[in-house]
Formats: structure tokens, C-alpha cells, sequence
């Protein structure tokens, strides 16, 4: 009888040295573990953090149009990486809330939601800027299925247009609507502290177009900068904490009713 | 396509407070994707009661569903195509995998389950190659030497139609099949797990999301696999009244067949929609109790805004309706199509909530978001993520599996 060339013990022969042969070449690269890799190019001593004085905030809007302009996100459509809210509080304990096109053009209306609210009425009333909040467990990385967002060694959350391929995933994860789709290149799209300019040493757009003084960016882990300072030692707050996510945009006088 | 659109600005209105970057994101196609995932694993799972578990009642309807489901397989995948605003980059994830992300398994799990489907079905038809190959061996005909080409490709040159290696091949079915359950399982399950695991979405994010969408994903199955099969025989017998007329013994027979098909494939039906039912109603009840802080917006979008779509809709036409048909005495053919269709649209509405009702309130709890179906497309944009997607991806299944049954004969009674 012929001898039968796919015997089990063949087929196993030449199995287990198929797989040698695959593998011994493979066992020349290390594998890292995140750990061993963050510790290879070791500890960054930079970390951006945000530090957003609410009581300084008059609405205007200009820090909205600003990044507009410097990050190309077209002016028309009501997306944008940051935004403006307004906050009425009224005597009956309502809290009427809007941001008119991330009130790119300020607040220039005293109507809210088309409401007109009595000034005789009005308890209390201030305005919060809104941005990404460059968490420190940003649930928008951990989402991305192709790895197309990510997270700095100085802390901010970049997205990589040429590999993004516009599922959506971020947009759901993140809990604060920081994220949506450029109109023009129809990838997720989001503040990124104006990392071009800062990696230059230049200010943000917003932090340079506020007049204020009401947004700032520093070293987190620079005990000297003027931004560190007041996060470490005055009391501020980050937004929805509940989520896990570490948020490095801090608000000093923030209100429990923004959301 | 207009160089700048916002996605999602066609087809949202807002009201109240929602913050500025808040559209409807996922729209239809991501309801049609689990829609479709769930047929694909629920007809899997149906013919695989008869192979592995050996319920011989289910053996007509087995190797149907089998086939069915591989016509539905690609059909799983087209929403997530039509939806990414890349298309082209579909690929990434398998390039560059980012595991932390549940997404990013789904090219994995669906060519594994693809490849289990296959070899079960190369199995189970390896015999019929091999005949057909034979028998075509030799005709003159032009058509016959193309097909006689296609069969020989499809036997993969193993030609022994022995006694000893048919059991083999059967034996190798039955494992495809058991290996195949948790696979097509996980296949949906893990949907599930991509709108679970949003904690930003109040709606969502629960760890009963998984197994509420396997149970649901094997009621749609059933009820499609049981539908499609009445029709087809139903068509056949309408077939054998032409040419033989009423009275003829053949329709009777076919008649008597089917009504026995049909009446066992539904008591698994009502099985798994007892157990998806109750899962869903835990979940609503718990929702309730805890009273978390998304409570107050979930309460006013499910007992307001979409009370219609979630309690008359879905639980109501579409569960309990369909449950009672079931379980009156004296079942009849059209009673069940009738409940079947209306199981189909109750799990069909039963994603729609999910997944539009999961953006119809703002992240800030403040305001709400309305979806409007593009019906007529006026761009690419509004096609493929209107009423025209939907309806190319709810027929492709019958094309792929009128071309694949040409190979397969799976409906031979």
C-alpha cells in the first residue's frame, strides 16, 4: 500500500516545525508591556492642564471664534472644539441654559430657549467655556478601534486624521460632547490645546483671544507655573468626575449645576 | 458631496439645552448592524439545536437556517460600511487592532465565524459536489462544463464519497456546529458589549446590554428563519396546486410537512422570547429603582417621548401580541407568520431604541435630540444613512442566498 503522506504523525512533524520556524524568528523582537514602554522613554515632567476662571467670564465668545479661525474648523456650522454656556438661574430654582452656536458670536440675545426671562426674576447667572477636558483616562482612546486617537506624553488627546476612519465610537465615549466630525475631513475632530502652537511655546488660540484672563494653560508638574500654583492650592473643580475619567480642565468657581 | 457638512445636522433637531457638537451620530445603520449580526447568529444557532443538540424536530429547518445564515453574514457587516465616514480605511482595524476597543475585534470575530460557517456548510455539501461534479461529467453543454469547473472548485479535490469519510464529514458538522454557538454568540454578544460599555450613555450602559442582545438575536433569528421558510414552501406548494391541482396527495403532504416544521421551530421561539423579554423588563425595573441621576431624562424619553416606539411598539405589537398569538390554542400557519413579522418588527424596534433612544437626550441631561429618517436622499450622505440604506441592506440576504442556494441546495424536502 502507498504510504499515506498525511498521516497524523506527518502532519504533526511538519506542524510543530512550521511553527518553529514562525516563531524563532518573532521571539527576536520584544514584546512591551505599556509599563515598560512608558518607563523607556521615561517619565514626561510636562502635563498640560487647563484652568478656566468662570467668575472672569463674560461671554463674549471671542476665545469660540478664535479657534475657529486658527483650527480651521469652517466658521458657518454650528461644530466646534470649544464652546460658551450660559447659566440663568431663576428665583423659582429653573436653571435656563443655551449656547447659541457654541456662541461663537457671544450672547447678543437676552432671550433663552426663545424664553424671555424677567431680570427681576433672575437669582443668579454666569457663563462657563466648555472644551476637551484632556482626561488623564480619556474614554475616547480607550474606544478608538484603530488606535487613531491617543494620548501624548504631555497629556493631550490628538487624533490622527490619516488613520481615523470616522466610526463614531469617540464621539459616543466621551460624556462631555467635546467631539464631532470635521466637516471638511470627515474625521472625529476635537480641541487639542492647540498643540501646534504650544509645542512652540505660544499660547493657545482661546487663552490668547480671552481678554479676561478667564482661560489659562500650564505645566501641572511645574511647582513654579503661575497655573499650577492656583490649581494646587485654590479650590477648583472638574466636570463630571463621576465618570472616571480625570479631567485636566479645572474651573475655579464652578457652579453644581453645570453640567 | 458638499465639501462641508456636519454629519448628523440633516437629520437632528434639538430642543432645550444640548451641548453644541450633540447630533444623532449613530443613526440607522447602526440599528440595522445589531439588527442584521442578531439574524445571522439567531439562524445559526437554530440549525445548530438539531446538530448538536440533536432536536431531530428542527432537521428540515437546520440546514435551511445554515445556509440562510451565511447569506446574512456579509449582510451584517454592510451598515458598518455604509456608515463610516471613511469606508475605504474599513480595514484599519485588522492593521492596527486597538484592543482596549471593543470595535476593534469585530474583523476578527466576524471572519472566525465566517470561516466556522463555511466549513460547517463545506461539510455538509462536500457529498453533494462531489455528485453534482459527477453527474455533470461528461455533457457537452457549455453551461454544464461551467458548472461542472464551480463544483470541482468547491469539492476541494476531496472526491471520497466513502461510507467511512461521509460520517467523518458529519462528525465534523457536529463539531463546526458546537464550536460555532459560542462564537455566534460572542458575534452578538459583543454588539451588546459596544453599547454597554459607553459610560458616557446613560441609556446604555449596563452589563445585562450583552445577554439581552444574544436572547434577542435569537428570537429575530428564529422568527426570520421560520418566515422565509413559509414562504418559500408556500410558494412551492403553490407551485405543486399548478401542476396538479388542489386535491393532489403532493400538497397535502407538503402542507402537513411544513405546519410540522413550523410548529416546532416556534416553541423554541417562545423560549427565547420569555427569557429576552424578562431580561429587557429587569433592566427597566432596575433602571427605576436605583434612580440614578440619568433617571429623570430617562423617564421623561421612555415614558414621553418615545412611549409609543418603546411600550406600544416594542413590547407591546411586537412581544406581547406575538406571545399571546403563540400560546392560544389551535395554531395555525397564519397565525404564526403573523406573530413572526410581528416579532421581527418588535426586535427591530427593540434596537431602534436602544440606539436612537440612547441619543434622543443630551449628555447634559438638560435637553433632547429627535431623529428624522431621510426618506428621499438628496446626497450620498442621506442615501446611505436613510431609508434607501435600509432597504439595500434588508433585501441583499435574499439575493445572496438565491445565488448560494444554486450551490447548496438547502430547501430539498
Amino acid at each position: 500500500m502507498k504510504k499515506n503522506i498525511f498521516s497524523r504523525r506527518n502532519f504533526l512533524k511538519k506542524g510543530i516545525s512550521a511553527a518553529l520556524t514562525t516563531a524563532l524568528p518573532l521571539s527576536a523582537f520584544k514584546m512591551l508591556s505599556p509599563h515598560e514602554a512608558k518607563a523607556a522613554i521615561e517619565e514626561s515632567n510636562l502635563r498640560w492642564a487647563f484652568l478656566v476662571d468662570t467668575n472672569k467670564c463674560v461671554g463674549c465668545g471671542l476665545c469660540v471664534k478664535a479657534c475657529k479661525l486658527e483650527n480651521e474648523i469652517p466658521y458657518e456650522v454650528p461644530v466646534t472644539r470649544t464652546w460658551v454656556e450660559r447659566y440663568v438661574v431663576t428665583k423659582d430654582g429653573k436653571s435656563h441654559i443655551d449656547s447659541p452656536d457654541g456662541a461663537r458670536e457671544g450672547f447678543i440675545k437676552t432671550e433663552i430657549q426663545d424664553e424671555n426671562i424677567d431680570p427681576k426674576e433672575i437669582s443668579k447667572a454666569f457663563f462657563v467655556p466648555k472644551l476637551c477636558n484632556h482626561c488623564q483616562n480619556p474614554a475616547c482612546v480607550q474606544v478608538c478601534p484603530v488606535g487613531a486617537t491617543y494620548q501624548t506624553s504631555d497629556g493631550v488627546v490628538l487624533v490622527d486624521r490619516t488613520w481615523c476612519f470616522g466610526c463614531g465610537y469617540c464621539i459616543m465615549a466621551c460624556p462631555y460632547g467635546a467631539r464631532f466630525f470635521h466637516p471638511v475631513h470627515h474625521t472625529a475632530e476635537k480641541c487639542t490645546f492647540c498643540y501646534h502652537r504650544i509645542s512652540k511655546g505660544m499660547k493657545p488660540a482661546c487663552v490668547e483671544a480671552c481678554s479676561f484672563g478667564a482661560r489659562q494653560l500650564g505645566n501641572i508638574k511645574d511647582p513654579e507655573d503661575p497655573v499650577a500654583k492656583i490649581i494646587l492650592t485654590q479650590r477648583v473643580g472638574v466636570l463630571k468626575d463621576e465618570y472616571g475619567t480625570k479631567a485636566h480642565v479645572f474651573y475655579l468657581g464652578l457652579d453644581e449645576r453645570v453640567r | 458631496m458638499n465639501p462641508a457638512y456636519v454629519h448628523g445636522l440633516e437629520w437632528t433637531t434639538k430642543e432645550l439645552f444640548t451641548y453644541p457638537n450633540e447630533f444623532i451620530y449613530w443613526s440607522v445603520q447602526i440599528v440595522m448592524y445589531p439588527y442584521m449580526t442578531g439574524l445571522v447568529a439567531g439562524a445559526f444557532v437554530l440549525s445548530s439545536l438539531y446538530h448538536v443538540f440533536g432536536q431531530k424536530d428542527l432537521k428540515d429547518m437546520a440546514r435551511f437556517s445554515l445556509v440562510f445564515s451565511l447569506a446574512l453574514l456579509p449582510v451584517a457587516a454592510m451598515p458598518l460600511l455604509l456608515h463610516l465616514q471613511h469606508p475605504l480605511r474599513a480595514l484599519h482595524p485588522l492593521f492596527t487592532p486597538h484592543f482596549t476597543s471593543a470595535i476593534s475585534a469585530f474583523g476578527i470575530v466576524f471572519i472566525t465565524y465566517g470561516l466556522i460557517v463555511f466549513s460547517e456548510i463545506w461539510f455538509m455539501y462536500r457529498k453533494h459536489f462531489v455528485d453534482q461534479y459527477r453527474a455533470l461529467t461528461g455533457s457537452e453543454n457549455v453551461v454544464d462544463q461551467i458548472k461542472r469547473i464551480v463544483f470541482l472548485v468547491l469539492t476541494l479535490g476531496a472526491m471520497d464519497t466513502s461510507e467511512e469519510s461521509l460520517a467523518k464529514d458529519k462528525k465534523a458538522v457536529t463539531i463546526m456546529a458546537g464550536i460555532g454557538i459560542p462564537v455566534a454568540c460572542f458575534l452578538h454578544g459583543y454588539a451588546g458589549f459596544i453599547f454597554g460599555s459607553v459610560k458616557a450613555n446613560a441609556l446604555w450602559m449596563s452589563p445585562l446590554m450583552p445577554v439581552i442582545f444574544i436572547m434577542s438575536a435569537v428570537v429575530s433569528g428564529i422568527a426570520l428563519c421560520m418566515l422565509t421558510y413559509i414562504i418559500i414552501m408556500e410558494f412551492k406548494k403553490f407551485q405543486a396546486i399548478l401542476a396538479r391541482g388542489k386535491g393532489d396527495e403532493s400538497v397535502h403532504l407538503l402542507r402537513g410537512a411544513e405546519m410540522d416544521v413550523v410548529s416546532k421551530a416556534s416553541r423554541y421561539l417562545l423560549i427565547f422570547l420569555v427569557a429576552a423579554i424578562s431580561l429587557e423588563v429587569l433592566d427597566l425595573i432596575f433602571r427605576g429603582y436605583t434612580a440614578m441621576k440619568s433617571w429623570d431624562i430617562l423617564r421623561h424619553v421612555m415614558y414621553g417621548k418615545d412611549f409609543v416606539n418603546i411600550f406600544v411598539l416594542q413590547y407591546g405589537l411586537g412581544n406581547l401580541v406575538p406571545f399571546i398569538i403563540l400560546m392560544l390554542p389551535g395554531r395555525t400557519l397564519r397565525r404564526v407568520t403573523i406573530s413572526t413579522v410581528l416579532i421581527l418588527f418588535g426586535v427591530f424596534m427593540m434596537r431602534w431604541n436602544v440606539v436612537v433612544g440612547g441619543q434622543a437626550f443630551s449628555l447634559s441631561f438638560s435637553g433632547f435630540m429627535h431623529y428624522h429618517l431621510p426618506i428621499i436622499p438628496h446626497n450620498l450622505e442621506t442615501f446611505k444613512e436613510g431609508l434607501g440604506g435600509v432597504l439595500m441592506v434588508l433585501v441583499s440576504p435574499y439575493l445572496f442566498f438565491y445565488i448560494i442556494n444554486k450551490f447548496t441546495p438547502s430547501l430539498r424536502t
